[in-house]
Protein backbone atom coordinates (compact mmCIF):
# COMPACT_ATOMS: atom_id res chain seq x y z
CA UNK A 1 0.00 0.00 0.00
CA UNK A 2 1.17 3.39 -0.74
CA UNK A 3 -0.52 6.52 0.16
CA UNK A 4 -0.37 9.62 -1.51
CA UNK A 5 -3.04 12.11 0.29
CA UNK A 6 -2.64 12.94 4.03
CA UNK A 7 -5.49 11.24 6.40
CA UNK A 8 -7.16 14.72 6.36
CA UNK A 9 -7.12 15.09 2.77
CA UNK A 10 -8.87 11.81 2.25
CA UNK A 11 -11.19 12.64 5.48
CA UNK A 12 -10.07 9.53 7.73
CA UNK A 13 -12.05 9.04 10.88
CA UNK A 14 -8.34 9.04 12.48
CA UNK A 15 -7.54 12.83 11.02
CA UNK A 16 -9.87 13.73 14.06
CA UNK A 17 -7.48 13.57 16.26
CA UNK A 18 -10.14 12.83 19.31
CA UNK A 19 -10.91 9.49 17.04
CA UNK A 20 -7.32 8.90 17.61
CA UNK A 21 -7.18 9.30 21.74
CA UNK A 22 -10.57 7.37 22.29
CA UNK A 23 -9.09 4.71 20.39
CA UNK A 24 -5.87 4.25 22.37
CA UNK A 25 -8.17 5.05 25.61
CA UNK A 26 -10.26 2.00 25.03
CA UNK A 27 -9.95 -2.32 23.92
CA UNK A 28 -7.43 -3.67 25.64
CA UNK A 29 -6.75 -0.63 27.86
CA UNK A 30 -9.83 -1.24 28.75
CA UNK A 31 -10.85 -4.72 29.44
CA UNK A 32 -7.95 -5.16 31.70
CA UNK A 33 -5.46 -6.97 29.33
CA UNK A 34 -3.11 -4.05 29.24
CA UNK A 35 -2.13 -1.39 31.83
CA UNK A 36 -1.99 2.22 31.06
CA UNK A 37 1.09 4.22 30.60
CA UNK A 38 -0.63 6.10 33.71
CA UNK A 39 -0.38 3.10 35.83
CA UNK A 40 2.56 2.16 34.51
CA UNK A 41 3.79 5.45 36.06
CA UNK A 42 2.16 4.92 39.21
CA UNK A 43 3.85 1.41 39.39
CA UNK A 44 7.11 3.32 39.90
CA UNK A 45 6.51 6.62 41.42
CA UNK A 46 7.01 8.83 38.62
CA UNK A 47 3.40 9.66 38.02
CA UNK A 48 2.94 12.55 37.59
CA UNK A 49 5.55 13.27 34.69
CA UNK A 50 7.12 16.78 35.24
CA UNK A 51 9.59 18.98 33.21
CA UNK A 52 12.87 19.60 33.86
CA UNK A 53 15.42 22.34 32.79
CA UNK A 54 14.19 23.16 29.04
CA UNK A 55 16.68 22.16 26.80
CA UNK A 56 15.08 21.73 23.71
CA UNK A 57 13.01 24.03 21.56
CA UNK A 58 11.56 22.05 18.73
CA UNK A 59 9.29 24.20 16.33
CA UNK A 60 7.48 22.61 13.28
CA UNK A 61 7.04 25.21 10.75
CA UNK A 62 4.50 24.01 8.82
CA UNK A 63 2.85 20.58 7.46
CA UNK A 64 3.24 20.96 3.99
CA UNK A 65 5.84 18.39 2.45
CA UNK A 66 6.77 17.21 -0.81
CA UNK A 67 6.10 13.89 0.68
CA UNK A 68 3.73 11.65 1.92
CA UNK A 69 4.90 9.01 4.07
CA UNK A 70 2.97 5.97 5.44
CA UNK A 71 4.50 6.13 8.69
CA UNK A 72 3.88 10.30 9.11
CA UNK A 73 2.81 10.68 12.55
CA UNK A 74 2.41 14.34 11.35
CA UNK A 75 0.01 13.67 8.29
CA UNK A 76 2.49 15.59 6.26
CA UNK A 77 2.23 16.00 2.58
CA UNK A 78 1.67 18.70 -0.25
CA UNK A 79 -1.90 18.93 0.36
CA UNK A 80 -1.47 20.11 4.26
CA UNK A 81 -1.84 24.39 4.07
CA UNK A 82 -0.55 25.06 7.92
CA UNK A 83 2.14 27.04 7.86
CA UNK A 84 4.01 29.23 10.39
CA UNK A 85 4.30 32.65 9.79
CA UNK A 86 7.13 35.46 10.04
CA UNK A 87 5.31 36.82 13.00
CA UNK A 88 4.83 33.62 15.12
CA UNK A 89 8.73 33.33 14.03
CA UNK A 90 9.89 36.65 15.63
CA UNK A 91 7.93 35.43 18.78
CA UNK A 92 10.15 32.09 18.96
CA UNK A 93 13.08 34.04 18.13
CA UNK A 94 12.37 36.61 21.42
CA UNK A 95 11.72 33.09 23.32
CA UNK A 96 14.93 31.34 22.14
CA UNK A 97 16.98 34.42 23.42
CA UNK A 98 15.53 34.76 26.71
CA UNK A 99 15.77 30.84 27.59
CA UNK A 100 18.46 28.55 28.37
CA UNK A 101 17.70 25.94 25.97
CA UNK A 102 20.54 24.40 23.84
CA UNK A 103 18.94 23.14 21.18
CA UNK A 104 16.67 24.65 18.46
CA UNK A 105 14.93 22.02 16.41
CA UNK A 106 13.17 23.08 13.26
CA UNK A 107 10.74 20.25 11.53
CA UNK A 108 7.40 19.93 9.64
CA UNK A 109 6.11 18.76 7.48
CA UNK A 110 9.54 19.71 4.95
CA UNK A 111 10.44 22.69 7.13
CA UNK A 112 12.54 24.12 3.94
CA UNK A 113 9.06 24.82 2.26
CA UNK A 114 7.94 27.79 4.40
CA UNK A 115 8.50 30.72 2.57
CA UNK A 116 10.56 32.01 5.31
CA UNK A 117 12.49 29.20 6.55
CA UNK A 118 15.82 30.71 5.50
CA UNK A 119 14.91 34.16 7.22
CA UNK A 120 14.29 32.42 10.20
CA UNK A 121 17.26 30.16 9.99
CA UNK A 122 19.35 33.39 9.19
CA UNK A 123 17.71 35.08 12.27
CA UNK A 124 18.25 32.12 14.89
CA UNK A 125 21.86 31.77 13.57
CA UNK A 126 22.95 35.07 14.15
CA UNK A 127 21.45 34.68 17.49
CA UNK A 128 24.02 32.16 18.16
CA UNK A 129 21.69 28.59 19.20
CA UNK A 130 24.58 26.27 20.14
CA UNK A 131 22.85 23.63 18.44
CA UNK A 132 20.91 24.59 15.18
CA UNK A 133 19.06 21.59 14.20
CA UNK A 134 16.86 21.16 10.58
CA UNK A 135 14.84 17.57 9.84
CA UNK A 136 15.23 17.70 6.39
CA UNK A 137 13.68 15.03 4.33
CA UNK A 138 16.58 14.99 1.53
CA UNK A 139 14.35 14.80 -1.50
CA UNK A 140 13.58 18.37 -0.83
CA UNK A 141 17.31 19.52 -2.50
CA UNK A 142 16.58 17.52 -5.48
CA UNK A 143 12.77 18.39 -5.64
CA UNK A 144 12.74 21.99 -7.21
CA UNK A 145 15.95 24.34 -8.65
CA UNK A 146 15.23 26.70 -5.81
CA UNK A 147 16.58 23.76 -2.91
CA UNK A 148 19.50 22.65 -4.99
CA UNK A 149 21.72 24.75 -3.14
CA UNK A 150 19.82 23.74 0.64
CA UNK A 151 23.05 22.05 1.58
CA UNK A 152 25.40 25.17 0.69
CA UNK A 153 23.36 27.12 2.90
CA UNK A 154 23.00 24.64 5.74
CA UNK A 155 27.13 24.69 5.84
CA UNK A 156 26.85 28.64 5.63
CA UNK A 157 25.06 28.83 9.07
CA UNK A 158 26.39 25.49 10.49
CA UNK A 159 23.26 23.88 10.70
CA UNK A 160 23.05 20.01 12.40
CA UNK A 161 21.07 18.52 9.57
CA UNK A 162 18.85 15.56 10.82
CA UNK A 163 17.31 12.87 8.23
CA UNK A 164 15.52 9.92 7.61
CA UNK A 165 16.33 6.99 6.31
CA UNK A 166 14.53 3.86 7.47
CA UNK A 167 17.24 1.34 5.68
CA UNK A 168 20.20 1.23 3.60
CA UNK A 169 18.11 -1.18 0.49
CA UNK A 170 15.31 0.52 -1.36
CA UNK A 171 12.71 -1.69 -1.17
CA UNK A 172 12.22 -0.83 2.29
CA UNK A 173 12.73 2.63 1.85
CA UNK A 174 10.44 3.25 -0.73
CA UNK A 175 7.44 1.32 1.25
CA UNK A 176 7.37 3.79 3.75
CA UNK A 177 8.58 7.07 2.26
CA UNK A 178 7.56 6.92 -1.36
CA UNK A 179 8.36 5.74 -4.69
CA UNK A 180 11.84 6.93 -5.76
CA UNK A 181 12.52 8.07 -2.71
CA UNK A 182 15.23 5.89 -1.54
CA UNK A 183 17.37 7.05 -4.59
CA UNK A 184 16.92 10.94 -4.45
CA UNK A 185 17.88 10.66 -0.76
CA UNK A 186 21.13 8.58 -1.76
CA UNK A 187 21.76 11.65 -4.11
CA UNK A 188 20.93 14.08 -1.57
CA UNK A 189 23.20 12.82 0.93
CA UNK A 190 26.36 12.32 -1.40
CA UNK A 191 25.50 16.47 -2.36
CA UNK A 192 25.67 17.08 1.40
CA UNK A 193 28.81 14.88 2.01
CA UNK A 194 30.12 16.81 -0.54
CA UNK A 195 29.92 20.02 0.71
CA UNK A 196 31.90 18.37 3.79
CA UNK A 197 28.49 17.00 5.93
CA UNK A 198 29.49 13.33 7.66
CA UNK A 199 33.21 14.19 7.54
CA UNK A 200 34.04 14.06 11.40
CA UNK A 201 36.93 16.77 10.45
CA UNK A 202 34.63 19.20 8.79
CA UNK A 203 32.38 19.60 12.04
CA UNK A 204 29.23 20.10 9.83
CA UNK A 205 26.96 17.67 11.14
CA UNK A 206 24.76 14.91 9.71
CA UNK A 207 22.52 12.52 11.32
CA UNK A 208 20.48 9.67 10.14
CA UNK A 209 17.29 8.79 11.47
CA UNK A 210 16.16 5.54 11.78
CA UNK A 211 12.36 4.32 12.03
CA UNK A 212 11.04 0.59 11.51
CA UNK A 213 9.21 0.61 8.00
CA UNK A 214 6.62 -1.77 9.69
CA UNK A 215 5.10 -3.25 12.84
CA UNK A 216 8.18 -3.40 14.75
CA UNK A 217 10.59 -1.71 16.91
CA UNK A 218 13.88 -0.74 16.64
CA UNK A 219 16.78 -2.79 17.58
CA UNK A 220 19.78 -1.85 19.24
CA UNK A 221 20.95 1.99 18.07
CA UNK A 222 24.83 1.73 17.90
CA UNK A 223 24.00 -1.79 16.29
CA UNK A 224 22.17 -0.39 13.32
CA UNK A 225 24.56 2.45 12.97
CA UNK A 226 27.26 0.16 12.39
CA UNK A 227 25.40 -1.81 10.19
CA UNK A 228 23.90 1.79 8.32
CA UNK A 229 27.92 2.80 8.61
CA UNK A 230 29.48 -0.29 6.55
CA UNK A 231 26.41 -0.47 3.95
CA UNK A 232 26.57 3.06 2.77
CA UNK A 233 30.24 3.43 2.84
CA UNK A 234 30.34 0.40 0.84
CA UNK A 235 28.06 0.68 -1.55
CA UNK A 236 26.75 4.43 -2.36
CA UNK A 237 30.10 6.12 -0.49
CA UNK A 238 27.92 8.20 1.66
CA UNK A 239 29.07 8.91 5.35
CA UNK A 240 27.09 10.50 8.20
CA UNK A 241 27.85 11.01 11.69
CA UNK A 242 24.81 9.43 14.28
CA UNK A 243 22.31 7.17 13.79
CA UNK A 244 18.78 7.70 15.96
CA UNK A 245 17.21 4.62 16.79
CA UNK A 246 12.97 5.69 16.57
CA UNK A 247 10.12 4.26 17.56
CA UNK A 248 7.41 4.73 15.79
CA UNK A 249 4.10 5.76 17.74
CA UNK A 250 1.02 4.45 17.45
CA UNK A 251 -1.19 7.57 16.21
CA UNK A 252 -1.84 9.19 12.78
CA UNK A 253 -0.97 7.39 9.35
CA UNK A 254 1.00 4.62 11.52
CA UNK A 255 -1.99 4.50 13.87
CA UNK A 256 -3.87 3.56 10.49
CA UNK A 257 -1.49 1.11 9.08
CA UNK A 258 -1.22 -0.74 12.48
CA UNK A 259 -5.50 -1.10 12.27
CA UNK A 260 -5.97 -1.71 8.41
CA UNK A 261 -2.50 -3.95 8.90
CA UNK A 262 -4.62 -6.27 11.91
CA UNK A 263 -1.30 -5.47 13.79
CA UNK A 264 -1.85 -2.70 16.68
CA UNK A 265 -2.74 -4.87 19.35
CA UNK A 266 0.48 -6.80 18.84
CA UNK A 267 2.19 -3.76 18.58
CA UNK A 268 0.89 -2.15 21.42
CA UNK A 269 1.61 -5.63 23.25
CA UNK A 270 5.44 -5.01 22.17
CA UNK A 271 5.32 -1.67 23.57
CA UNK A 272 4.13 -2.42 26.97
CA UNK A 273 6.25 -5.30 27.26
CA UNK A 274 9.08 -3.32 26.43
CA UNK A 275 8.63 -0.50 29.44
CA UNK A 276 11.81 0.64 30.59
CA UNK A 277 11.13 2.80 33.49
CA UNK A 278 14.89 3.83 33.19
CA UNK A 279 13.88 6.00 29.82
CA UNK A 280 10.93 7.42 32.01
CA UNK A 281 13.35 9.29 33.43
CA UNK A 282 14.73 10.67 30.60
CA UNK A 283 11.98 10.77 27.83
CA UNK A 284 11.90 14.49 25.96
CA UNK A 285 9.06 15.66 26.95
CA UNK A 286 10.86 16.54 30.19
CA UNK A 287 13.48 18.37 28.30
CA UNK A 288 11.83 19.88 25.37
CA UNK A 289 9.00 22.19 24.07
CA UNK A 290 7.28 21.68 21.31
CA UNK A 291 5.89 24.93 19.41
CA UNK A 292 3.28 24.47 16.50
CA UNK A 293 2.96 26.13 13.13
CA UNK A 294 0.62 28.79 14.74
CA UNK A 295 2.32 29.28 17.68
CA UNK A 296 0.36 26.95 20.72
CA UNK A 297 2.65 24.68 23.10
CA UNK A 298 2.59 21.31 23.20
CA UNK A 299 4.34 18.63 25.17
CA UNK A 300 6.10 17.40 22.30
CA UNK A 301 5.31 16.87 18.81
CA UNK A 302 3.26 13.47 18.88
CA UNK A 303 1.09 15.40 21.56
CA UNK A 304 1.00 18.32 19.02
CA UNK A 305 -0.36 16.17 16.73
CA UNK A 306 -3.14 14.73 18.69
CA UNK A 307 -4.18 18.23 19.48
CA UNK A 308 -2.86 18.12 23.23
CA UNK A 309 -1.91 21.38 23.95
CA UNK A 310 0.30 21.92 27.52
CA UNK A 311 -1.58 21.73 30.35
CA UNK A 312 -1.05 25.19 31.92
CA UNK A 313 -2.32 28.80 31.82
CA UNK A 314 -0.08 29.64 28.91
CA UNK A 315 -0.75 28.03 25.99
CA UNK A 316 1.00 30.05 23.46
CA UNK A 317 4.49 31.14 22.30
CA UNK A 318 3.41 34.68 22.39
CA UNK A 319 2.77 34.48 26.50
CA UNK A 320 6.03 32.83 26.71
CA UNK A 321 6.86 32.03 30.65
CA UNK A 322 8.76 29.26 31.66
CA UNK A 323 8.64 29.71 35.44
CA UNK A 324 4.80 28.85 34.76
CA UNK A 325 5.13 26.37 32.12
CA UNK A 326 8.31 24.49 33.91
CA UNK A 327 5.47 23.85 36.78
CA UNK A 328 3.14 21.89 34.47
CA UNK A 329 1.97 18.39 34.21
CA UNK A 330 3.05 16.75 31.17
CA UNK A 331 -0.06 15.22 29.17
CA UNK A 332 0.50 11.65 28.53
CA UNK A 333 -2.16 8.87 26.85
CA UNK A 334 -0.60 4.98 25.49
CA UNK A 335 0.97 6.36 22.68
CA UNK A 336 3.42 7.70 25.39
CA UNK A 337 4.43 3.69 25.56
CA UNK A 338 6.00 4.41 22.25
CA UNK A 339 8.78 7.05 23.79
CA UNK A 340 9.56 4.62 26.89
CA UNK A 341 10.31 1.20 25.09
CA UNK A 342 13.92 -0.55 24.97
CA UNK A 343 16.40 1.94 24.96
CA UNK A 344 13.81 4.36 24.95
CA UNK A 345 12.82 6.65 21.58
CA UNK A 346 13.27 10.85 21.46
CA UNK A 347 13.63 12.96 18.71
CA UNK A 348 17.70 12.66 19.24
CA UNK A 349 17.04 8.93 19.07
CA UNK A 350 17.29 6.27 22.36
CA UNK A 351 17.12 7.94 26.03
CA UNK A 352 19.32 5.28 27.72
CA UNK B 1 -10.01 -20.99 24.15
CA UNK B 2 -9.58 -21.24 20.62
CA UNK B 3 -10.95 -23.58 18.09
CA UNK B 4 -7.38 -23.56 16.37
CA UNK B 5 -4.37 -24.99 17.81
CA UNK B 6 -2.63 -22.50 16.82
CA UNK B 7 -3.36 -19.08 18.33
CA UNK B 8 -1.06 -16.22 16.81
CA UNK B 9 -2.09 -14.29 20.47
CA UNK B 10 -0.64 -17.49 22.16
CA UNK B 11 2.95 -16.32 21.27
CA UNK B 12 2.97 -13.17 23.52
CA UNK B 13 1.57 -15.54 26.32
CA UNK B 14 4.43 -17.50 26.43
CA UNK B 15 6.16 -16.57 29.33
CA UNK B 16 3.09 -17.60 31.41
CA UNK B 17 3.94 -21.53 31.55
CA UNK B 18 6.27 -20.09 34.22
CA UNK B 19 3.19 -19.93 36.50
CA UNK B 20 2.93 -24.17 36.04
CA UNK B 21 6.29 -24.69 36.59
CA UNK B 22 7.83 -21.72 37.81
CA UNK B 23 11.72 -22.92 38.38
CA UNK B 24 11.86 -24.67 35.53
CA UNK B 25 9.91 -22.00 33.34
CA UNK B 26 12.76 -19.58 34.74
CA UNK B 27 15.91 -21.82 34.02
CA UNK B 28 14.18 -22.09 29.87
CA UNK B 29 13.96 -18.67 29.86
CA UNK B 30 17.60 -17.67 31.56
CA UNK B 31 19.09 -20.30 28.76
CA UNK B 32 16.92 -18.52 26.05
CA UNK B 33 17.75 -15.55 26.69
CA UNK B 34 21.72 -16.37 27.17
CA UNK B 35 21.93 -18.26 24.00
CA UNK B 36 20.76 -15.71 21.54
CA UNK B 37 23.16 -12.90 23.05
CA UNK B 38 26.40 -12.00 21.30
CA UNK B 39 28.91 -14.70 21.62
CA UNK B 40 31.24 -16.07 19.33
CA UNK B 41 28.68 -15.48 17.12
CA UNK B 42 26.44 -12.43 16.73
CA UNK B 43 22.86 -11.67 17.58
CA UNK B 44 22.40 -11.31 14.05
CA UNK B 45 23.60 -14.47 12.81
CA UNK B 46 21.91 -16.64 15.19
CA UNK B 47 18.70 -14.67 14.77
CA UNK B 48 18.47 -16.05 11.26
CA UNK B 49 20.00 -19.45 12.44
CA UNK B 50 16.87 -19.35 14.66
CA UNK B 51 14.22 -18.29 11.58
CA UNK B 52 15.77 -21.43 9.66
CA UNK B 53 15.42 -24.23 12.43
CA UNK B 54 12.19 -22.45 13.27
CA UNK B 55 11.07 -23.43 9.69
CA UNK B 56 12.32 -27.07 9.74
CA UNK B 57 10.69 -27.65 13.17
CA UNK B 58 8.02 -26.10 11.43
CA UNK B 59 6.83 -24.05 14.30
CA UNK B 60 4.64 -21.10 13.35
CA UNK B 61 4.85 -18.88 16.51
CA UNK B 62 8.60 -19.01 16.19
CA UNK B 63 8.48 -18.17 12.40
CA UNK B 64 6.60 -15.09 13.74
CA UNK B 65 8.59 -14.05 16.38
CA UNK B 66 12.53 -14.50 14.04
CA UNK B 67 10.85 -12.68 11.11
CA UNK B 68 10.20 -9.80 13.24
CA UNK B 69 13.66 -9.79 15.32
CA UNK B 70 15.26 -10.38 12.04
CA UNK B 71 13.40 -7.34 10.73
CA UNK B 72 14.45 -5.35 14.00
CA UNK B 73 17.62 -6.27 13.37
CA UNK B 74 17.20 -4.80 10.04
CA UNK B 75 18.10 -8.18 8.28
CA UNK B 76 17.03 -8.02 4.52
CA UNK B 77 14.18 -10.59 3.52
CA UNK B 78 17.24 -12.44 0.85
CA UNK B 79 19.22 -12.59 3.23
CA UNK B 80 15.88 -14.61 5.57
CA UNK B 81 14.95 -16.57 2.04
CA UNK B 82 19.05 -17.75 1.95
CA UNK B 83 18.60 -18.96 5.35
CA UNK B 84 15.04 -20.76 4.90
CA UNK B 85 16.39 -22.35 2.01
CA UNK B 86 19.29 -23.32 4.20
CA UNK B 87 17.44 -24.81 6.65
CA UNK B 88 15.15 -26.65 3.78
CA UNK B 89 18.25 -28.06 1.87
CA UNK B 90 19.49 -29.61 5.36
CA UNK B 91 15.81 -30.95 5.41
CA UNK B 92 15.70 -32.33 2.13
CA UNK B 93 19.28 -33.60 2.30
CA UNK B 94 18.30 -35.37 5.51
CA UNK B 95 15.19 -36.78 3.42
CA UNK B 96 17.32 -37.86 0.18
CA UNK B 97 20.20 -39.12 1.94
CA UNK B 98 18.14 -41.93 3.34
CA UNK B 99 18.25 -43.03 -0.76
CA UNK B 100 20.85 -44.31 0.28
CA UNK B 101 19.20 -47.12 3.12
CA UNK B 102 16.60 -47.94 0.66
CA UNK B 103 19.45 -48.69 -2.11
CA UNK B 104 21.62 -50.44 -0.03
CA UNK B 105 18.31 -52.65 1.26
CA UNK B 106 17.52 -52.79 -2.39
CA UNK B 107 20.43 -54.31 -3.45
CA UNK B 108 21.04 -56.80 -0.55
CA UNK B 109 17.66 -58.21 -1.30
CA UNK B 110 17.92 -58.26 -4.93
CA UNK B 111 19.40 -61.48 -6.01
Amino acid sequence: MSVTQSLKKRNNKLSETANQLELLSGGIFTNGELPTFRKKLESHGSFPLKPKQLEILQINVGYMCNQVCEHCHVDAGPDRKEIMTRETMEMCLEVIKSTGAHTLDLTGGAPEMNPDFRWFVEQASAIGVKDLIVRSNLTIILANKKYHDLPDFFKEHNIHVVSSLPHWTKDRTDKQRGEGVFDKSIEALKLLNHVGYGDPESGLILDLVYNPSGAFLPSDQKAMEQDFKKILAEKFGVHFNNLFALTNLPISRFLDFLIASENYEDYMYALVDAYNPAATEHVMCTNTLSVGWDGSLYDCDFNQMLDLKVKAPITHIRDYNEAILQNREIIISQHCFGCTAGAGSSCQGSVT
Amino acid sequence: MSNNYYDPSDLRKFSSITEWSEELGNKFFEYYGKVFEEGALTAREKSLIALAVAHVVKCPYCIDAYTKDGMQRGITKEEMMEAVHAGAAIESGATLVHGVQMMNKYNKLSM
